[in-house]
């Protein structure tokens, strides 16, 4: 039976309480603009989150697509059988205004992919849009520790994005997001766009730390009665020590925007050489957050995978203080190897000790990987579209993982340092890890967001077309690298352009599978069957709350009695026993 | 205001500010929780600040390292007096604002917006001495940052990276100097109106400890600045 008693005794309804959902509109189109724009509700943020950040990762796309079309063919000046002097290649140039080449588009256009998919898209990511709206239903909580600063998070960063969207609109950079100096400092000298990015990258650092800070004390001191902090579910560890890099790191690349707009406005010289500064100085402080900051980005993606696998397995997580401690692991090792960046700009003894450093990541990411395939083992595995996608993190995750081994080992380094392999072992990491998980995510938390179904099959299908398509866009570039083909480069020897044939093919293919999950997401909120509070039979106390949720999360304040995944002794809440039969004996493994 | 609230005590008169009546948010169980959580939140905030800064620490010291003799010299163009004045200002008015939360726990608002005043007072003679006798002078003989410089007598070529330094440190530390202006002048006058008492001073709190963070920054500054050759 099920011990927790949110509802004293009300039978699950939607909406059907003295508050109404958060969605309950106020009454006219103006009123509920007002109202949503004025609203402290975590829950109203989180889906004001996920619509800028789906938004910029549209675009983010779109840039991607640009890249890989450009990459078809190679740029060629050839002489045809008709004897004509003729260019091959050059797909961009139809885009080429005031001068520039259609090479000079690629360059930007790759930038700009990088650029708003990592400062834009990936950082912000699944902290800020589902954790904003499940991290206080998770903890029992009414909402985040600081509501305000919460709402002043989103404005910052929407205010942020429009600095990067205002200098993309003006013709862009292309620096690489990376931004490395000197070329930044010096290229594009007349002109405001680079400054306008960069300043955009520095508000944006603040949205992340308001966010950070924000969970950190709502975890510390919102956590409903009877949650100790074994008692918290994996994604709320996963978002904590997210939150944590987010505080620690971000200020480092406050300083080093600002230090980097100070060099271009006034040449400062802390950067550049010609002014007795250190171009890797800026390395070192640029991979001091942004090394960090990928951990930013896996972590939330390892907690949502913790709480699809035991849901759509039903199977409690196997070893639940190891994937905690594994995430607080993986935190602290993240700031004590960002030199593996410049292994070849950096002393030896440097290098090597970066490199021990760095193996040092693998053990608590292999911990986390081996208990979610110890929880599948013997569960009952539901094979819909979370779930799916949680297979799949698996599966791209591990090889975006073990791919990465080979660039922190000095020696093979050498060789595919700055290659495609590793734009490929990258984005197995990011896409395959993140992107899959918020996918993942998405799909699970679906009906509790919006309270209505999506249609299975059609979403299925998406996930089929975006798990091939990205293996097809991305394992030939692990072949490519390793056969020595530079990443960033906008044309290529003949040799590789059969390999970046198949990788575009598979970008289409990946832009096919998010136009249909784009119309699976919105035909459920046109015409979504309603999805009751539990429909996937979850354990956790968002469950509990109806769905759409209610404007205060709980009608009474939850009292945890019960752990996060007993799913083999706890019948879940809203749920028919007959239909969620309990193991006879559930210690008998 | 007119209704009596509880904690007056069966008085009739009197006024009753609102700090007395100033409810938790809807969301926290205790107003003891929030209070943790505004102090904790603050503090987590502190320690942005000092990664913040730790950038620039960094910089210098690895500039200092490559350029000990232009470092050197740039520290004999400071006159170490101004600083250590104004480290006496900012240290006054650390303690003036530790008073301040004093006097508003103890109740005292009168003494309390007395040391807010001077707080804010020790912050504006801070930005004045800063502003009209080093950052003016100094801008005017060509002291200035990278390429700005125009300093005819400099003894060293790098020179100018060491003036980068000392207005990039010294400039955004100076802008938390105006902003803890902004968020003083704030206290006073939510003070004055008797937001602030026993019972509500968090905002207060967390004020003071931004403000000592301020001066532990410039502490930090000062010798390094001035004082190491």
């Amino acid at each position: 039976m099920s011990s927790l008693d949110t509802h004293a005794g009300a039978a699950p309804q939607l909406g059907g309480d003295h508050h109404g959902s958060y969605l309950t509109s106020k009454g006219g189109l103006w009123a509920d603009i007002a109202n949503w724009a004025t609203t402290v509700d975590h829950k109203k943020i989180g889906v004001m989150y996920l619509t800028a950040l789906l938004i910029l990762f549209f675009l983010g796309g779109v840039m991607a697509l640009a890249v890989r079309f450009e990459l078809l063919e190679p740029t060629r000046i050839i002489v045809n059988q008709a004897g004509e002097t003729v260019t091959t290649g050059q797909r961009l140039a139809f885009l080429a205004t005031d001068g520039a080449t259609a090479s000079n588009i690629y360059n930007r256009a790759m930038t700009l992919h990088g650029a708003i998919m990592t400062f834009m898209f990936i950082v912000p990511g699944i902290p800020a849009s589902l954790g904003n709206f499940f991290l206080p239903l998770m903890i029992g909580a009414k909402d985040v520790a600081f509501p305000k600063l919460n709402l002043g998070s989103w404005y910052v960063y929407v205010f942020g994005s429009l600095f990067a969207l205002a200098s993309a609109l003006v013709g862009g950079i292309d620096t690489g997001w990376t931004l490395y100096t000197p070329y930044s400092t010096m290229t594009d000298a007349d002109h405001w766009r680079l400054v306008a990015m960069v300043m955009g990258v520095f508000i944006m650092g603040f949205a992340s730390i308001m966010t950070g800070l924000n969970f950190v004390v709502t975890v510390h001191k919102l956590r409903a009665p009877g949650m100790g902090w074994f008692d918290m579910p994996l994604f709320v560890w996963a978002i904590y020590a997210t939150a944590i890099i987010q505080v620690l790191a971000t200020p480092v690349i406050g300083i080093t925007t600002l230090m980097l707009i100070f060099e271009r406005l006034f040449n400062f010289g802390l950067f550049d050489p010609r002014l007795g500064g250190d171009p890797v100085l800026f390395q070192h402080f640029f991979w001091f957050y942004s090394h960090p900051v990928v951990y930013i980005m896996i972590l939330p993606a390892f907690g949502v995978i913790s709480e699809t696998i035991t849901c759509h397995a039903r199977k409690p997580i196997f070893g639940y203080k190891s994937v905690a401690f594994a995430s607080l692991g993986i935190a602290a090792v993240s700031f004590i190897v960002w030199g593996h960046h410049m292994f070849t700009s950096q002393g030896e003894l440097t290098a090597a000790i970066f490199s021990f450093l760095t193996f040092f990541v693998a053990v608590p990411t292999a911990i986390k990987v081996f208990n979610w395939i110890a929880t599948l083992y013997k569960g009952s595995i539901v094979f819909n579209t979370p779930m799916l996608y949680t297979l799949g993190f698996l599966f791209l995750f591990t090889i975006g993982g073990l791919t990465g081994l080979p660039l922190a080992t000095l020696s093979t380094d050498m060789h595919l340092h700055d290659s495609y392999y590793v734009v490929a072992h990258f984005h197995y990491v990011m896409f395959g890890g993140t992107v899959i998980a918020l996918l993942a995510g998405m799909h699970h938390w679906w009906p509790k967001m919006f309270g209505k179904m999506y249609a299975e099959r059609p979403a299925q299908l998406g996930f089929w077309l975006v798990f091939l398509g990205f293996n097809v866009t991305f394992f030939i570039q692990f072949i490519m690298g390793a056969h020595g083909m530079p990443r960033r480069y906008a044309s290529y020897p003949d040799e590789y352009q059969w390999m970046h044939l198949i990788s575009t093919v598979g970008s289409w293919m990946l832009l096919a599978g998010f136009l249909v999950h784009l119309f699976t997401f919105i035909h459920s909120l046109l015409q979504g069957k309603p999805a009751g509070a539990n429909p996937w039979g979850g354990l956790t106390l968002e469950w509990h709350a109806d769905s759409p949720p209610d404007e205060h999360n709980f009608a009474h304040e939850p009292i945890v009695k019960h752990g996060p995944y007993d799913y083999d002794t706890v019948v879940p809440p809203h749920c028919d026993p007959a239909d969620y039969p309990l193991p006879e004996n559930p210690h008998k493994h | 205001m007119s209704s009596i609230h509880p904690s007056q005590g069966g008085k009739i008169d009197g006024p009753v500010l609102p700090h007395d009546s100033i409810e938790k948010g809807h969301h926290w169980r205790t107003k003891d929780d929030e209070f943790d959580a505004g102090k904790l939140g603050m503090w987590l905030f502190l320690g942005t600040e000092v990664l913040l800064f730790a950038g620039l620490f960094c910089g210098y010291a690895i500039m200092r390292m490559k350029y000990p003799e232009a470092f050197a010299n740039g520290s004999h163009y400071l006159d170490w007096r101004w600083g250590a004045l104004n480290t006496l200002v900012l240290l006054w008015s650390s303690y003036t604002i530790a008073s301040a939360i004093r006097h508003t726990q103890l109740g005292n608002r009168g003494w309390a917006t007395i040391n807010l005043v001077i707080t804010w007072f020790c912050a504006l003679f801070f930005i004045l001495i800063k502003f009209t006798f080093e950052y003016g002078p100094k801008w005017a003989e060509g002291k200035r940052p990278g390429v700005l410089f125009d300093y005819p007598y400099a003894q060293h070529s790098m020179e100018p990276m060491w003036w980068s330094l000392y207005y990039a440190a010294t400039g955004i530390h100076a802008s938390h100097v105006i902003i803890g202006m902004g968020l003083i002048g704030w206290l006073i006058y939510k003070n004055m109106r008797g937001w602030y008492g026993p019972k509500n001073y968090l905002a207060m709190e967390n004020v003071g400890l931004y403000w000592h963070i301020v001066d532990l920054i410039w502490i930090f500054l000062f010798p390094l600045l001035y004082l190491i050759h």
